[in-house]
């Protein structure tokens, strides 16, 4: 009896978080909307430099935008795992949505450098620097959500999968899959209206 | 695979299944502006409709947002997110766009 209490105690305690969880995402999703909002207005105020057409790649949004597809439902791929508490797999289903990840953050790295280096540079126009902001901002949050994907997998080889890890494995969950959202977002506002026009 | 249970199982169709649907909804927008077949405008007309379909796929699907089954309270946090980002979005880009008119 007493066991059975602090157990819906703990449950209870785990669905408030969740809860909070939500709250917060939906503050980073005002967040990112006043960069949508900033990225529209700013849309060509370039300043004579280089605008959205200039600096856009297809086939690179392209790729990018398929790392982070994977990366979502690999991961869910590793929350399927978890329900049987198969260790092993969550193990390797979370090391392949961090590489997904990471090869996506590589990508969007390089992608970064090479319009500095052609000199369309943050610093060039108030449209660069909403670009970079916006763009940057999610890639922030995905450099975020690697640090804590290796923190779960730390958790997870050190606990095994008790319902403290799959509860803070949920909110990951959600984090991680919100990124996917905001990307959505990006490719449809920022790059594929870059490339159109 | 066969020391998956029955839950598991629903559950990883669930989440190809969202899979699908979301390739498909990336698929038609990239192809859209590769192959220019519509104008520009009917173009971004066309992508941001599938964007908001597609954004409607990732909740349901991989966030598991079950409007049926939701609490109260999540109904309030989401519908008070959406009033501040209709106020706050949609003020912006009409003060801004309205002043950038002027100055024409």
């Amino acid at each position: 009896m007493h066991t059975e209490t602090a157990h819906s105690h703990e449950a209870m305690l785990f669905e408030e978080r969740e809860f909070g969880f939500w709250i917060y995402l939906m503050s980073d999703a005002i967040i990112f909307s006043l960069l949508f909002a900033t990225y529209a207005v700013m849309r060509h105020a370039t300043a004579g430099g280089p605008g959205a057409a200039d600096i856009m790649e297809l086939p690179t949004a392209a790729i990018e935008t398929a790392l982070l597809l994977l990366a979502s439902v690999t991961f869910g791929m590793a929350a399927v795992a978890l329900e049987d508490k198969r260790r092993n797999a969550i193990l390797v289903w979370l090391g392949i949505s961090f590489l997904l990840g990471a090869g996506f953050l590589g990508m969007e790295i390089h992608e970064f450098i090479g319009l500095i280096a052609e000199g369309a540079s943050p610093q060039r126009s108030g449209y660069l620097s909403s670009f970079f902001v916006l763009v940057g901002t999610h890639g922030a949050h995905v450099t975020a959500g690697l640090v804590w994907i290796a923190t779960a997998v730390a958790q997870l080889m050190r606990t095994g999968p008790t319902e403290a890890f799959a509860a803070r494995f949920k909110r990951l969950g959600l984090f991680w899959h919100f990124l996917d959202i905001v990307w959505i977002g990006i490719f449809s506002i920022v790059y594929l209206p870059g490339v159109l026009q | 695979m066969s020391t998956m249970s029955d839950h598991a199982r629903t559950m990883r169709n669930d989440y190809f299944k969202g899979f699908g649907l979301a390739v498909l909804l990336t698929v038609v927008p990239f192809a859209l502006t590769a192959g220019g077949w519509l104008s520009p405008t009917h173009a971004l007309l066309a992508i941001a409709a599938l964007a908001v379909v597609q954004i409607a796929v990732h909740m349901i699907y991989f966030l598991h947002l079950d409007l049926r089954a939701v609490t109260d309270e999540k109904i309030v946090m989401l519908a008070f997110t959406g009033i501040i980002l209709f106020l706050m979005v949609g003020g912006s880009l009409w003060v801004m766009f309205d002043l950038g008119a002027r100055m024409m």
